[in-house]
């Protein structure tokens, strides 16, 4: 059954457009350019084969250091047909711009928030999507924080916070290193302000 | 002096008939605290409604970067934190997959017994807060007090009420105490009687009747497209249950029903949840039985879970084995993997990319109720103002998870 959707996605659009597929740990998955974004999404929700009409989930990755260096990740779910895909692409340069990829909300309308948080955290433009804006965030939000070159101890309140000694509530939050003593921080591109 | 009933021609009257913009939570008692909608009225019908969410934002997917894979659990227990079991045995499993690890079965009776409690107890709060703030105050206490008897069966195998941070990749922190099933045959006829209790307040009740029958329906059709799983789906009609649909653990080894609805209402949704307590009671009344006495809780590979205590104070070999868990990790593969599960709220995902480090790559969480408030603003439109309420507590948003 799997092996199949992958072979019917194949036929249906050769190897220009699915690049890539694998099915690691039995997770069926096929990596779309990007241009077929949205191609591929309709007709996986509408060929009677596949019928996949839950947009279970989307998000991004970023895989700093290769170019194209954001992911989008959609996992899409057939409730009739009981099987499950997720699709891929990648799009955006080193420094993240040109990340825009077709809107998958005329396909599914669940689309809608998770592009928004992607779009939040991520900065992909999903072009089409009816109301792209931050969803977590704040509208005064610089930046993506999703992105592996954001600090994790960056902060950036709203209000600002408090001086003196013998205030309590709104101080600093700990500093970079509390409590993780381990993690990435070797890695060259994380690197905390101070 | 003049008369006070003056007589106006009402027709050369203007009445105003711009919408009206009126700024609904966060800090309203039945938004939570952590939503805010922005409506816009005309007289109290909603035309327009902008559901902000992100008041909770606290950066779940950024922190889980930064430490180990075991270092997760903690904060997958505060995503929600009425089930909380069920997030640390869906996040488990999902890097288990990538592991290609199987837990012994003992340990799998187990989680599926700890998880079917933590749904009860978080169906029966998601009612009882619907019933609340509709005014109905009796059902909520008589409802958390059955709550607190499952809470005490979870403190008495955690240690903790509420935020256990009790399942580990490979096995569970500690193997079940010796009172484990007689504890859950004592309390269970209790909870179950209490709901039975506070539904017969409810059900039939006309306020209640009034106020959720037949708002806020959604369409089989609509709830798919929206992405909404879990009981607020079934409600709409469509039987979809990850657990019938893909089993994991061992949930093919049960006789257990679906329940669904037929109209999609807030009604249908409360009783939906209302059935699903009896469904998981009979699942864990099966548990007990089935579920060995003894036998391994843990798998054994030394990779991935802690020796004894005793031995990590008296060999080299075992503390050695303690030192490299904690400091560098479990080894998980380098690859991606998307582990799914029925939480209380529908499909609950965990999309987890490794580069082989001991620290995750990316831990993605799918919250069901994420997709459910996505639906809110739809639901609500062309509906009167007090429709929100029971509309927004038969979602059982919670916020831990929907912001991340």
């Amino acid at each position: 059954m799997s092996k199949k959707l992958l072979d019917i996605l194949m036929d249906r659009f050769g190897a220009s457009v699915i690049l890539d597929t694998h099915s690691h740990v039995g997770d069926d998955t096929a990596i779309v350019a990007p241009a077929q974004w949205r191609d591929v999404a309709l007709f996986l929700r509408d060929d009677p084969r596949c019928k996949m009409n839950m947009l279970a989930d989307l998000c991004g990755v970023d895989h700093i250091g290769q170019t194209p260096r954001l992911e989008v990740v959609a996992h899409l779910n057939s409730l009739e047909l009981g099987h499950r895909l997720r699709i891929k692409t990648r799009i955006g340069d080193e420094d993240c711009s040109n990340a825009v990829v077709a809107s998958l909300v005329p396909v599914w309308s669940g689309a809608d928030w998770f592009e928004r948080e992607t779009f939040d955290m991520f900065g992909i433009r999903f072009e089409g999507h009816p109301d792209l804006r931050r969803i977590l965030l704040y509208e005064e939000f610089v930046g993506h924080p999703l992105r592996k070159d954001y600090p994790a101890a960056k902060t950036q309140p709203l209000v600002p916070y408090r001086e003196g000694e013998d205030v309590l509530d709104k101080l600093e939050p700990f500093g970079a290193d509390e409590g993780m003593s381990f993690g990435r921080k070797h890695l060259d591109y994380v690197k905390e302000e101070s | 002096m003049e008369p006070l009933d003056l007589e106006v021609d009402e027709s050369s009257l203007e009445l105003p008939s711009d919408p009206m913009q009126l700024l609904m939570g966060p800090s309203h008692p039945a938004m939570h605290g952590t939503v805010r909608i922005v409506l816009d009225l005309s007289g109290e019908t909603i035309l327009k409604a902008d559901v902000q969410i992100g008041y909770l934002h606290r950066g779940f997917e950024k922190s889980c970067e930064r430490g180990t894979w075991n270092q997760v659990f903690p904060y997958v227990d505060r995503c929600n934190y009425s089930s909380p079991m069920l997030n640390n045995v869906g996040y488990a499993l999902a890097v288990e997959k990538l592991c290609g690890l199987q837990v012994p079965e003992r340990c799998q009776y187990y989680r599926v017994i700890m998880g079917e409690l933590a749904r009860i107890a978080d169906h029966l709060v998601c009612n009882a807060a619907m019933g609340m703030e509709l005014g109905a105050f009796t059902p909520f206490l008589w409802w958390c007090r059955a709550r607190e008897m499952i809470y005490d069966i979870f403190e008495e195998e955690t240690g903790a009420r509420v935020t256990h941070s009790f399942a580990r990749v490979g096995g569970m922190a500690h193997p079940p105490t010796p009172h484990f099933k007689a504890a859950i045959r004592a309390a269970l006829p209790h909870v179950l009687a209490a709901n039975a209790e506070g539904v017969s307040l409810l059900q039939n009740n006309r306020i209640f009747m009034d106020r959720t029958m037949g708002v806020s329906p959604i369409s089989a059709e609509d709830a798919v497209a929206l992405g909404w799983t879990g009981p607020c789906l079934r409600s709409a009609g469509v039987a979809y249950d990850i657990r019938k649909a893909h089993p994991y653990l061992v949930y093919d080894r049960f006789d257990f029903d679906v329940p669904v609805g037929t109209k999609g209402d807030n009604y249908d949704r409360f009783m939906v949840r209302v059935e699903e307590i009896a469904q998981s009671a009979r699942i864990v009344e099966q548990a007990l039985e089935q579920m060995p006495d003894d036998g391994p809780i843990n798998i054994s590979d030394p990779r991935f879970v802690f020796p004894e205590k005793s031995e990590v104070y008296t060999t080299i070999e075992s503390t050695i084995r303690h030192f490299k868990i904690v400091m560098e990790g479990i080894p998980v593969p380098k690859g991606e993997a998307y582990g799914y599960t029925e939480a209380a709220n529908g499909e609950l995902g965990f999309y987890i990319v490794s580069d082989g480090s001991g620290t995750p790559y990316r831990v993605r969480i799918r919250p069901p109720s994420f997709a459910l408030v996505g639906g809110l603003s739809k639901l609500v439109t062309g509906q009167m103002i007090p429709d929100i309420i029971p509309t927004f507590g038969s979602l059982n948003m919670i916020g831990g998870e929907c912001d991340h």
